[in-house]
């Protein structure tokens, strides 16, 4: 899996709550059976007029001085309803490194780290006052610094973040999950003859 | 020390612990659907891994296929290969699917339970958010993510963090008209999308042992739309009743033996709860959501909010924004609202009580001429029994099209979708824009509310519908 150290990128500003995966990535397009190329359907309802080619100019993200953005801002619970991994794969096929809100639904929460896509949560004040700065500022850029669990502003000035140290270590080293959790197996094994599992055919 | 049934179901299953680390918890149960999975198996292919326990994984075809005929190859290029790769895959990892043409196909969350493979005390998972349905059992069910069902096909095993607990206590009884889509809809409004983040949440109160397995399905279906992680249900008669028969319950076990020991997962009578919310049955109307977040809902008596009476900033934008994708005017009241298509079916009530209830409103009644209604059984074993009880024929009496099982119009990744600006009543759990078609404009109720207003043309009261006795 690819591993997440320091990113240094642009800011869209995505201010609506509750932004559930289903706008994230419709459904039409879980059909597909490959992992990749959704970057060009994400948002893809809001994000097109109603052919699904021309870009929907009402739409912020579509601005022209968001075209390079990888960090995207928003606001609380996003990433509710489906759990469809498709939506933090859409998200990064754009583009987007790292996310930044108040609050992220569980599952998409953790969908996240499995792409080596950092969702980091901010209290409100402190998101709505990037709001402002991003919106004033073209080019307005962050630098997320994970090792340090800091957010570096274009002043110079840091914002703290916490996250789980155990999700932390393993998006700085790029860990293969099933990999660390197979360094366990004996004790899976262990378990499995241990426990008498009423729903187990094998016990 | 007393427990909680969620905390008993923990830590009966974490193989392994370390502090500051996600639990490596056992899993009992993977489900797995055709929408989710190929990415998984086409990873373990690519590690030269495979499936750990087989006999503990089954899968069927649901979100992708058609309700139509299954006569004939589905028309789609893209569905048809998804479906034919569930199938492939299953028959290389030697995964037992019940595939579009077996008798137990059908929608996950209905034949799990209808089939007997979800039990007490199991630790239940599925590439799909609804999974939370099993928890009716008293199993702790989480939907998962394609990487995770490629982590539990490869190890049996979920890394979880443990969560914070929730007592929803709903006290008295329902009263006629009332059902338990009602109450989690309502329990949906009064704590949000997010009340139940970080949370598991366990049902509790007079209300909810006096419901059915059905209704209690419904209930912890919907958990996932406040957010939490899951929701359960204590087991108790009911429960056993249920299972009592079920084809793949183990076939070397003492009957009696086996409820004994479901018994031992209820939660204890002294446990707490990190948050507790009560509310009272008899308080709550009908409910109609109105919004695009199930959040957004309201009694059949309510109305259409005002967004200037809304003092959040954010929540007054939000509703805004909801009534104009839904067109809706502010203070309409939801009894004159007319639908122009109605559907039944979906893993939140596609079940024998849902039709039931259905089919005694459209009984010696006809649709309306103004729209469309279209019935979609959970399951081929749901099917069979509505048949054999004539409610397939009151349906299509009534001008209903009665369907092929599927999750179908749910979410309307097949061809049952609406059409733009096209106004829905729903017995679903979304209401997302474009949730059942871009622009579809979805309204969540009870199977008895739909079909009521299927039959007047608008919303209307259940509590106040007149049956015919034919």
């Amino acid at each position: 899996m690819k591993s997440f150290t320091t990113h240094q990128g642009i800011v869209a500003p995505l201010e609506a709550m509750n932004v559930d995966t289903d706008q994230i990535i419709p459904k039409q397009f879980l059909k597909r059976i490959e992992r990749t190329g959704y970057g060009d359907v994400l948002f893809y309802d809001w994000r097109y007029e109603d052919d699904g080619k021309i870009p929907n100019s009402d739409f912020e993200l579509n601005a022209p001085r968001y075209h390079n953005a990888s960090i995207l801002l928003t606001k609380d619970n996003f990433g509710c309803g489906s759990s469809r991994e498709h939506a933090p794969w859409a998200l990064s096929d754009y583009g987007f490194r790292a996310l930044i809100a108040p609050s992220f639904a569980d599952i998409f929460y953790n969908n996240c780290f499995n792409n080596a896509l950092l969702p980091i949560t901010l209290d409100h004040d402190t998101v709505q006052a990037l709001f402002e700065e991003v919106r004033n500022t073209e080019g307005y850029t962050l630098t997320v610094d994970l090792q340090s669990q800091k957010i570096i502003k274009p002043d110079g000035s840091s914002i703290d973040f916490t996250i789980q140290p155990f999700l932390r270590d393993r998006l700085l080293n790029g860990w293969d999950q099933i990999g660390l959790t197979l360094q366990h197996e004996e004790k899976i094994t262990e378990y499995e003859r241990a426990k008498a599992l009423p729903c187990s055919k094998r016990l | 020390m007393a427990k909680t049934i969620y905390e008993k179901i923990w830590d009966a299953h974490v193989v392994h612990e370390t502090d500051g680390q996600d639990a490596i918890l056992y899993i009992d149960r993977h489900f797995v659907h055709e929408v989710t999975s190929p990415q998984a198996f086409e990873g373990l292919r690519l590690s030269d891994r495979s499936v750990r326990r087989p006999d503990l994984t089954f899968a069927t075809m649901d979100h992708n296929i058609p309700t139509t005929s299954r006569a004939l190859p589905i028309a789609d290029q893209l569905s048809r290969a998804q479906v034919e790769t569930l199938k492939h895959n299953c028959k290389e990892f030697g995964v037992e699917c019940f595939d579009m043409y077996d008798p137990r196909n059908g929608i996950v969350h209905v034949i799990g339970p209808e089939l007997g493979l979800t039990r007490p005390g199991m630790t239940i998972v599925c590439g799909d958010s609804h999974t939370s349905t099993h928890g009716a059992f008293g199993a702790l069910a989480h939907g998962i993510g394609t990487s995770e069902v490629e982590h539990v096909l490869a190890t049996q095993t979920l890394l979880q963090k443990r969560s914070l607990t929730m007592e929803i206590r709903i006290n008295g009884a329902l009263p006629p008209g009332l059902t338990s889509k009602d109450i989690i809809l309502a329990i949906i409004g009064h704590i949000g999308t997010s009340g139940g983040n970080g949370h598991v949440i366990e049902y509790t109160g007079e209300a909810v042992r006096n419901m059915s397995m059905e209704a209690r399905m419904t209930m912890c279906n919907m958990s996932i739309e406040a957010g939490a992680r899951a929701g359960l249900i204590s087991p108790d008669e009911t429960t056993f009743e249920y299972l009592k028969g079920r084809p793949f319950l183990p076939k070397n076990r003492d009957w009696n033996e086996m409820v004994e020991g479901w018994k031992q997962w209820a939660s204890d009578p002294d446990c707490t709860y990190d948050t507790v919310i009560e509310l009272d049955a008899p308080s709550i109307q009908p409910q109609v959501s109105w919004g695009t977040s199930p959040e957004m809902v309201t009694g059949i008596k309510g109305a259409v909010p005002i967004p200037d009476e809304i003092e959040d900033p954010d929540k007054r934008a939000a509703c805004i924004k909801a009534l104009a994708y839904m067109g809706l005017e502010p203070g309409t009241p939801m009894e004159s609202i007319a639908p122009e298509m109605v559907f039944i079916g979906s893993c939140t009530n596609g079940r024998m009580e849902d039709l039931r209830a259905a089919a005694k409103v459209f009984e010696g009644r006809k649709k309306a001429d103004s729209l469309q209604v279209l019935v979609v059984p959970g399951s081929s074993i749901v099917k069979k029994q509505a048949e054999e009880e004539g409610l397939d024929k009151i349906f299509i009496e009534a001008g209903c099209e009665w369907r092929e099982p599927g999750c179908s119009m749910c979410l309307a990744m097949n061809d049952d979708r609406l059409k733009p600006g096209q106004r829905c009543a729903s017995t679903s759990n979304r209401n997302f824009e474009g949730r059942q078609g871009k622009g579809g404009r979805t309204h969540l109720v009870s199977p008895a509310m739909a079909a009521a207003a299927a039959v007047a043309g608008h919303f209307v009261d259940i509590r106040d519908w007149e049956y015919k006795e034919v």
